[in-house]
């Protein structure tokens, strides 16, 4: 089918086979490569990206349903002069991320958790991250970095 | 990891979902937030050749107050029941359980029909309708039809409605008594519930303990003679037929089902 | 001032965050362009001879190229012959075992272990090549399935009939019974050390192109130069013909070890097809096809006096390598080595065997053979407290290494450097407030609380570098614009090697880290080296980048002698400015462009090549608290506290970070993780909904204590960081649980610590009461 998505501000259109999952289309048509595929039962949340501003698992969304709507993938993130976004800064400062395989959907979880809950305490952060895995870091210097970006956005 | 191929159509109305499942042959469905059903394709455990796009239907996402019930479209979203002050205030126990479905990636994404019509039975959704008595609204050629949440599931991964039919809304009746409680046992957080318990007032619903999600018949028996949050729940395992799997024995979801319902009740009746 | 031990943010970062790593999956160089994909077919039974193959509705398939079996790897090399009685690899190495063990690259005509490889589709993308699958046609015809050490023990269905037994390798003498007889108390208890999938977050990836005579192969690999090795052995060819690359890789924890069988066939199919092709495994590939971890039953023997002197501890180890003992008996080897941990005891003995099961063969994983051996002498540790009423702690005390005792020669044989055992106990107790917590658990206890406290305390010594001989590369250059360059042989996946590599640099020559790339896994570009495992860049690698600094620091300092016309000896280098001066005299300062385009052209360059000979071993102890409702069994882990001293700290944001994610691994090994078999050998445990790796939602913030005690063995004073924090967290955690419940009568749980498991062991223990 043919379809066209907004993604990072830019319009992409293409015509793809009807079962194309929006994480491919969005590394192989798009050619963004950043949002990862870290499973095949949507547990690992690598591939999370904001679709109309939510954080969704792309793994589990088709092409098809984002199509004329509008996708923010982690290489969208930083604004037009390359300065990085809040959370990335936080997770750069806090050593947030080790090998970075998980971390494009990481971020976008909490960019997406953020625009919820400016203000959240470390469980709630812990828990609006159950779906997202990380083998590496233990996950203790994302909530650091989730938690200071926060008081960033607080702060301003 | 790849869906089996199929044909996608995409509607722009009930009326238009009814008629592309129709001529979309025996094995075609609705793809409502895709959250039960994409990961099932994924597996190639289900290979529908048609997906019928219900997902961005206007008349099917609300939450309102109608006359002495709550009316939630079918397409309402998990996080928006979540977030919903009406429900809140009026229902929690909906707003609450539906706050604890899977992560807030799939929250974004699950719509309540579409967790209703799945039917898995440890879904927490399912169970919750049973505690509050809900009626399910179905749509299909011949017009639209209410169903009784308690005539509602039927099996495993199986409902009342027929093929072509649509679920359109869930209407719950304003709960009598106020007290209610929503206990949802799991190893961690992300996963489903081993066994969950939704009470609201006197109405005691079982998640993963049978084939469908169960009321407490039992427990709710004793409640009504006056007995005790401990003594009920003694009767929590009754006429019940957990799995004996990798995840937990029979015994011990019988054992849960029994602590879950005492804690529940307990909890039900404190915040009151 | 030195950067060195300053908190430095990683040079990796802003590209990861902003555009993303480039893994195998990402690139999109011109040689991957028309790149096929490859996929393929696994065997869903477990233990079966292969009776035929029929592949013709797949090639006929939509956009199939190829569908390759055995059959048509008719251009490789002859397998090695089998080593003679008593010359194979020694016990020690982590070898494959050779005849009749082997294991080929795609099945021939048997399969033995559900995910074994048996024929490969070769397809225009990655969709088509997941439907073609499907029209692959294998029969099978079953043969009975092996799960389990009893059954694997048992002999009565052998993987390998010519072998005539399930037992691979064995080794070791139990003690003499005399060592037991005279200890006033005894205790013995079977232990399970569960199997572990490692499940990076980045499965396994290939590509692999043969163009003009030269392979050229794109590997998530911790060892670009050992898979080279690899690549030339198994498919015949000159290893100047093959380039291997590790692009970015998503996190390896000893599973992606050189390259396995998988990657070896994408390379072949590449040079047999010549198609440029890829290979990308999905998760639930990766749960069955991609090594597993840990694998071994334990019967633990501790006894000693009853005022908690350990006199004697005894080890069996059953090892399940899985269909193909991959690594030989070295996991086990490693386990006996370090089984008496950080304690004196006078007499240990460890007793080795491995067996095969139709299970997927088990490998390194984080720790690789350490976690095992310190949770078996730390349940015994804690079994034997219990036995004589002792709090764990102080048996701790009594029994861990004294401080004069270093270089400690174990009776194992391993001889620890530099420890401070004792120091990193108290330092933990103190830090987690242990009269506390002992307090708050009499509370509950007296009260009947429904909800618990459990502490658990573990001390370990770990070996980190445990291949010290084979070293490790480097070369400096520093260039004619001032910038440098480091070729490592280390490979970093994670572990900010980038970073602190250009610290070392930093600190020894003044040329800030902005200005030092740090180049690896690269063969063209660093033909020799070894790669990342068993916690030993840093040690090794990194020592290798200041030897090489310190070279090209003497050659810098004759080239600023002829640049100044002034005499060598008068000179300095002042690395806080990073220029060469007259000593005292910055009028005559030089800068490091000045120098390198002075020295010629190229600049200045040195390679160093460094080897210690010998191993370190850190050491710590960890202590967990946890909570455990004794209604429904389950756990909840409420703080972590650490020591983990791995000598000198070039990083400390580094070293925290492996700290944090080996206590995460440790977690979840004690309480959730388990790969599971049915009798079949069909795993159960199959994707990640029902392996469940821990999040951080079942993980509170960890409370790191800082101490550093110096190895004397390199001149960076470091050891290993990178599994500690795994092989200590595991006990505390599990000590932790059965703590909780210890006053209900429970002696020991298996891990993992499930509700279900440990409400199991709470009712057994109330109903034998």
């Amino acid at each position: 089918m043919k379809l066209t998505v907004s993604v990072n501000g830019s319009e992409v259109a293409a015509e793809v086979p009807d079962r194309t999952l929006l994480v491919h289309f969005l590394r192989d048509v798009a050619g963004l490569t950043a949002t990862n595929v870290g499973c095949d039962t949507s547990s690992c949340g690598a591939c999370t990206v904001l679709l109309d501003g939510l954080s969704v698992k792309s793994c589990t969304l088709l092409a098809a349903q984002a199509d004329g709507s509008e996708v923010l993938t982690a290489e969208g993130l930083a604004n037009g002069s390359g300065e990085l976004h809040p959370v990335q800064r936080a997770f750069h400062a806090e050593h947030g991320l080790q090998c970075g395989f998980c971390t494009p959907g990481m971020v976008m979880a909490a960019v997406s958790l953020l625009e919820e809950n400016p203000a959240p305490t470390e469980q709630e952060v812990r828990t609006a991250l159950e779906g997202n895995i990380c083998r590496c870091t233990g996950y203790h210097n994302i909530v650091r970095a989730v938690l200071a970006a926060a008081s960033e956005r607080q702060a301003r | 990891m790849i869906p089996a191929a199929f044909t996608y159509k995409r509607a722009s109305s009930v009326e238009e979902a009814l008629d592309l499942l129709r001529s979309g042959g025996e094995e075609a469905k609705y793809l409502a937030g895709g959250h039960s059903l994409l990961p099932l394709m994924k597996l190639r455990l289900a290979v529908p050749e048609t997906l019928v796009d219900i997902g961005r239907l206007p008349e099917l996402s609300y939450i309102e107050e109608d006359d002495g019930h709550l009316a939630i479209g079918a397409l309402t979203r998990h996080y928006q029941l979540a977030d919903s002050d009406l429900l809140a205030r009026e229902v929690p126990l909906l707003a609450h359980a539906a706050g604890q479905i899977g992560d807030p990636q799939v929250r974004h994404c699950g719509t309540i029909g579409g967790s209703l019509a799945h039917a898995d039975p440890a879904a927490d959704l399912p169970a919750v309708m049973l505690a509050l008595d809900a009626t399910l609204v179905a749509r299909g050629p011949e017009g639209s039809r209410e169903i009784a949440a308690g005539d509602f599931f039927r099996g495993l991964f199986e409902t009342a409605l027929e093929p072509a039919e649509l679920l359109t809304e869930i209407r719950i009746p304003r709960p009598q008594a106020a007290g209610w409680s929503f206990q949802k046992f799991t190893k961690r957080a992300i996963d489903w519930a081993i066994v969950g318990v939704a009470v609201q007032g006197g109405n005691v619903a079982l998640v993963n303990m049978g084939q469908t999600p169960l009321r407490a018949a039992g427990v709710e028996e004793a409640l009504a003679g006056g007995a005790s949050a401990a003594e009920a729940a003694e009767r929590a395992a009754e006429r019940t037929s957990p799995s004996d799997d990798l995840t937990a024995s029979r015994g011990y979801r019988e054992h849960l089902a029994r602590v879950l319902v005492r804690r529940a009740i307990e909890e039900s009746r404190a915040a009151g | 001032m030195s950067i060195l031990g300053t908190r430095v943010t990683r040079t990796e970062d802003p590209r990861l965050l902003t555009v993303g790593g480039t893994y195998v999956d990402d690139l999109r160089i011109p040689e991957l362009t028309a790149a096929a994909r490859v996929t393929f077919v696994r065997t869903p039974v477990a233990h079966a001879l292969i009776k035929g193959i029929d592949a013709s509705a797949a090639r006929a398939a939509p956009g199939i190229i190829a569908v390759l079996t055995a059959a048509d790897m008719d251009d490789l090399p002859p397998p090695p012959p089998a080593p003679a009685e008593g010359e194979g690899p020694g016990e020690g190495a982590p070898l494959p075992l050779g005849a009749p063990w082997s294991e080929p690259l795609l099945a021939v005509d048997r399969v033995r272990f559900v995910g074994e490889p048996v024929a490969m589709v070769i397809s225009d993308d990655s969709y088509c090549g997941a439907d073609a699958v499907e029209l692959v046609d294998v029969d099978y015809e079953p043969l009975p399935a092996v799960v389990g050490f009893d059954r694997a023990l048992s002999g009565e269905s052998l993987l390998f009939p010519e072998a005539g037994t399930n037992v691979a390798a064995s080794s070791g003498q139990p003690a003499d019974p005399a060592a037991f007889d005279q200890c006033e108390v005894v205790v013995e208890h079977t232990i399970v050390n569960q199997r572990l999938a490692p499940v990076p977050m980045e499965g396994r990836a290939t590509a692999a192109v043969w163009q003009d005579g030269k392979l050229t192969v794109w590997v998530s690999t911790q060892n670009a130069q050992i898979s080279r090795f690899i690549l030339a052995g198994v498919l015949g060819l000159d290893p100047a013909s093959i380039r291997v690359v590790a692009p970015d890789v998503g996190g390896g924890f000893g599973a992606k070890i050189g390259a396995d069988r998988d990657a070896l066939l994408v390379a072949w199919a590449a040079k047999h097809t010549g198609h440029a092709l890829r290979w990308v495994e999905t998760r639930s590939e990766n749960l069955v096809a991609m090594t597993h971890g840990r694998g071994q039953r334990h019967v633990v023997k501790i006894g000693g006096t009853r005022d908690g002197r350990v006199l004697a501890y005894q080890l069996d180890i059953v090892q399940d390598t899985g269909a193909y003992p991959r690594m030989g008996g070295f996991l086990p080897f490693l386990t006996g080595l370090m089984a008496t941990g950080p304690y004196a005891i006078p007499s240990v003995h460890a007793v080795k065997q491995v067996v095969v099961t139709n299970t997927t063969p088990i490998s390194a994983y984080r720790g690789a053979g350490r976690p095992e051996a310190t949770a078996a002498v730390e349940r015994a540790i804690d079994l034997f407290a219990a036995e004589i009423g002792m709090d764990p702690a102080e048996v701790r005390r009594i029994n861990l290494v004294p401080p004069d005792q270093f270089p400690y020669h174990s009776p194992c044989g391993a001889v620890y450097d530099t420890g401070e055992y004792v120091r990193a106990l108290d330092v933990v107790l103190a830090g987690a407030g242990y009269a506390e917590l002992r307090a708050e658990q009499a509370r509950r206890r007296d009260n009947g609380d429904v909800r618990q406290l459990g502490i658990g305390v573990a001390s370990y010594v770990e070996i980190t570098a445990a291949d010290a001989a084979g070293g490790e590369t480097a070369r400096l250059m520093v260039h004619g614009d001032g910038t440098a360059t480091v070729y490592t042989g280390s490979s970093a996946h994670g572990q900010g090697h980038h970073t602190a590599w250009a610290m070392l640099v930093q600190s020894e020559l003044g040329i800030p880290m902005a200005d030092v790339t740090v180049v690896h896994g690269d063969t063209d570009l660093i033909p020799l080296g070894v790669g990342t495992y068993a916690s030993r860049s840093l040690q090794l690698g990194g020592t290798a980048v200041v030897k090489a600094a310190v070279d090209v620091k003497d050659q810098a300092r004759q080239v600023a002698a002829d640049l100044l016309e002034a005499s060598a000896a008068d000179l300095e280098l002042d690395v806080d400015r990073g220029v060469w001066q007259v000593r005292g005299d910055p009028e005559t300062s030089r800068s490091w462009a000045d120098v390198a385009a002075h020295a010629g052209p190229d600049g200045l360059a040195a390679d160093a090549n460094f080897t210690e000979g010998q191993p370190t071993f850190p050491f710590g102890t960890h202590l967990a608290v946890v909570e455990v409702d004794t209604e429904t069994g389950k756990v909840t882990l409420l703080r972590h506290v650490t020591v983990d001293d791995a000598g000198t700290v070039v990083s400390p944001v580094l070293a925290e970070g492996q700290r944090h994610g080996g206590i995460a691994q440790g977690a979840a090994q004690a309480l959730l993780e388990e790969m599971v078999y049915d009798a079949d050998g069909n795993p159960v445990t199959g994707t990640l909904v029902d392996y469940a790796i821990i999040t951080a939602a079942e993980l509170p913030s960890f409370e790191l204590l800082a101490s550093e005690t110096p190895t004397t063995i390199n001149p960076l004073g470091a050891k290993g960081i990178g599994e500690a924090g795994t092989i200590g967290a595991t006990p505390a955690i599990q000590n932790a649980v059965v703590d909780a419940v210890r006053h209900l009568g429970v002696r020991h749980i298996d891990m993992p610590a499930t509700p279900e498991r440990v409400w199991t062991a709470i009712m057994q223990a109330r109903e034998s009461q």
